[in-house]
């Protein structure tokens, strides 16, 4: 809020007593914006502060720690033991299946996205647009567990899809339980955080712009080459950076959905933390993603995606 | 500018993708009026009888009731963190004003195992066991951004001006926050609410490492599904928490259109 010449904030102290008659606790409240300010943050500040931010330091912390192998408790003694068995191999193996599992589902969403978020803001009426808006979110906001609850029903052995199959004379297609099974089921998931943000951004494309290229010769499909997806890259780089994030740190996909060779970042934390007891190797494998979010949100930063998510 | 060929096909798969979207979703409901205990398609025929056996179950009654009430206790929690925080980035201007909405955000932003093996950590670390409060602790922390995103997006649309004139007028701070301020905040707090309890309500990612034995629902769910047990019971408990999470949206969009959703 910017202070007009008229407004309280800017009268000196003696007539702000005058104007608001507000004496006693809210009346020096008032009269020390300072104060205010930092009494309405410090709730959350402490919150976020003293929970999350130390929370994942001590994460950090525990990475360099390890398990004694005869008592089970943890050795607060130094150690990068972890970080060095993440560099063999086997995990190298896992950290890189994740990747490959993020990229493939980033690139299907936006495939499968890019036409629907074009209808909904170039072609759709705003009746229909609004309506189409409303039956994306809904899936989004729909419970986690219960979605991909319902891709085991389909794909499973008897399901759905067998049916299906079945009925067209196809032979069973038997990707329930399977690497595919995952991918699709991530596809699914994400999809719209990919639409929702591709949406905006053609939205926002002046028709002038689209005229202007079709007046200077340009065809429909050179136009969507050289003026539409460019202007809707960022877009693109902000939805990527959930459907990026949520697949790295996932660990009930791949428990539920995958099979025997779906070991993936996300269930190997969860094993190390539950099955295992190596909660300084889960944390050391956490930073994993860490790392990787952070690389991606300098570059998905560098297309210009934190204009689109703020 | 898109021709009429194109129109067409942009239009077909434009349904596609949102009857895409929602058959998972239709066969969930179907499955939780599956007569048969038989997980096979096509079902046999239709009976609520598994709603009533998994009301009778008494795993299922206290997982109900764990998450009720985590998502209850998270929702007043972040409420007021969440409306802080807003108010706070809404009306003063500071160095650092930029960290805030960072930090704030920064809980759904990282990947939730992370928020989860952190605050296993950290309690941990401080030998405290898990219980109802681990749990809550972890929820309240990402629930902040959605009350924050929501309150926010209406301080900004909420003219300065209003609330100028309503102290021009005398009224004093207090009567000004309680008259002209909160009043128009009403939706967004109340649509905030309702997705944060939506949000605790189905989570599990962050609880899975904050819970310990507890159970919450979607974390019966999740054991139940692992050891393929119970299965019928499963299909009624997961349409219930499929209206839990949907409900709260479906209502917010009616609330405040698509000002904090996103």
């Amino acid at each position: 809020m910017t202070a007009s010449p008229m407004s309280v904030d800017t009268l000196p102290q003696g007539v702000g007593r005058s104007v608001g008659a507000t004496g006693g606790f809210a009346g020096a409240l008032w009269r020390r914006p300072w104060l205010r300010g930092s009494l309405t943050l410090a709730p959350p500040l402490l919150w976020l502060g003293v929970i999350y931010l130390a929370s994942l330091a001590v994460m950090l912390l525990t990475s360099l720690w390890s398990v004694n192998p005869l008592t089970n408790q943890i050795d607060r003694s130094w150690t990068l033991a972890n970080f060095q068995q993440i560099f063999t191999g086997t995990y190298l193996v896992i950290i890189a299946r994740t990747l490959v599992m993020a990229i493939a589902v980033t690139a299907t969403t936006a495939i499968v996205a890019f036409p629907l978020a074009y209808y909904m803001a170039r072609v759709a009426s705003t009746r229909s647009r609004n309506v189409i808006f409303t039956l994306i979110v809904l899936p989004l906001w729909a419970s986690y567990i219960a979605r991909v609850y319902a891709w085991i029903v389909i794909l499973q052995k008897g399901g759905t899809l067998d049916w299906f199959f079945a009925k067209v004379g196809l032979p069973e297609p038997n990707i329930g339980y399977t690497n595919i099974a995952m991918w699709i089921v991530y596809s699914y998931i994400w999809l719209p955080y990919m639409v929702i943000p591709i949406f905006g951004a053609l939205e926002r494309i002046p028709p002038s712009y689209l005229e202007a290229s079709a007046d200077l010769g340009a065809h429909g499909a050179t136009t969507l080459r050289r003026l539409i997806l460019p202007m809707a890259l960022p877009a693109f780089a902000a939805g990527s950076i959930f459907t990026f994030s949520l697949t790295l740190g996932d660990f009930i996909t791949p428990i539920l959905v995958g099979g025997a060779g779906s070991s993936f970042i996300g269930n190997v934390i969860y094993s190390n933390i539950g099955v295992a007891g190596n909660l300084p190797f889960a944390a050391a494998l956490a930073v994993v993603p860490i790392v990787i979010m952070i690389v991606y949100l300098i570059g998905a930063n560098a297309a210009g995606a934190s204009r689109e998510v703020s | 500018m898109t021709g009429t060929t194109s129109r067409v096909l942009l239009r077909i798969w434009a349904y596609l993708v949102v009857a895409f979207l929602f058959f998972p979703i239709a066969i969930v409901v179907l499955y939780a009026f599956n007569s048969s205990n038989v997980q096979a398609w096509p079902l046999p025929g239709f009976s609520t009888q598994w709603f009533t056996v998994a009301w009778h179950d008494n795993q299922v009654r206290d997982a109900l009731w764990l998450s009720v009430k985590a998502g209850l206790i998270s929702t007043a929690i972040a409420l007021v963190l969440g409306s802080l925080a807003s108010f706070g980035v809404h009306k003063f201007k500071f160095f650092g004003r930029e960290t805030i909405s960072f930090l704030v955000v920064l809980p759904l932003a990282l990947p939730g195992i992370i928020t989860g093996v952190a605050l296993n950590s950290a309690f941990s670390f401080a030998g405290v066991g898990l219980s109802l409060m681990t749990i809550i602790i972890g929820h309240a922390t990402f629930c902040v951004v959605v009350v924050y995103n929501n309150v926010l997006a209406r301080l900004r649309r909420v003219s300065g001006s209003l609330v100028e004139a309503s102290m021009d007028l005398g009224a004093r701070p207090w009567q000004t926050f309680r008259l002209v301020t909160m009043p128009s905040l009403t939706t967004a707090l109340v649509s905030g609410a309702l997705l944060a309890f939506a949000l605790s309500f189905d989570e599990i990612i962050v609880t899975t490492f904050t819970a310990g034995a507890q159970n919450t629902l979607p974390l019966w769910i999740f054991g139940a599904i692992r050891l393929g047990q119970q299965l019928p019971e499963v299909n009624a408990v997961v349409l219930v928490v499929l209206v839990v999470t949907i409900l709260p949206v479906a209502i917010s969009t009616r609330l405040t259109g698509r000002e904090g959703i996103q």
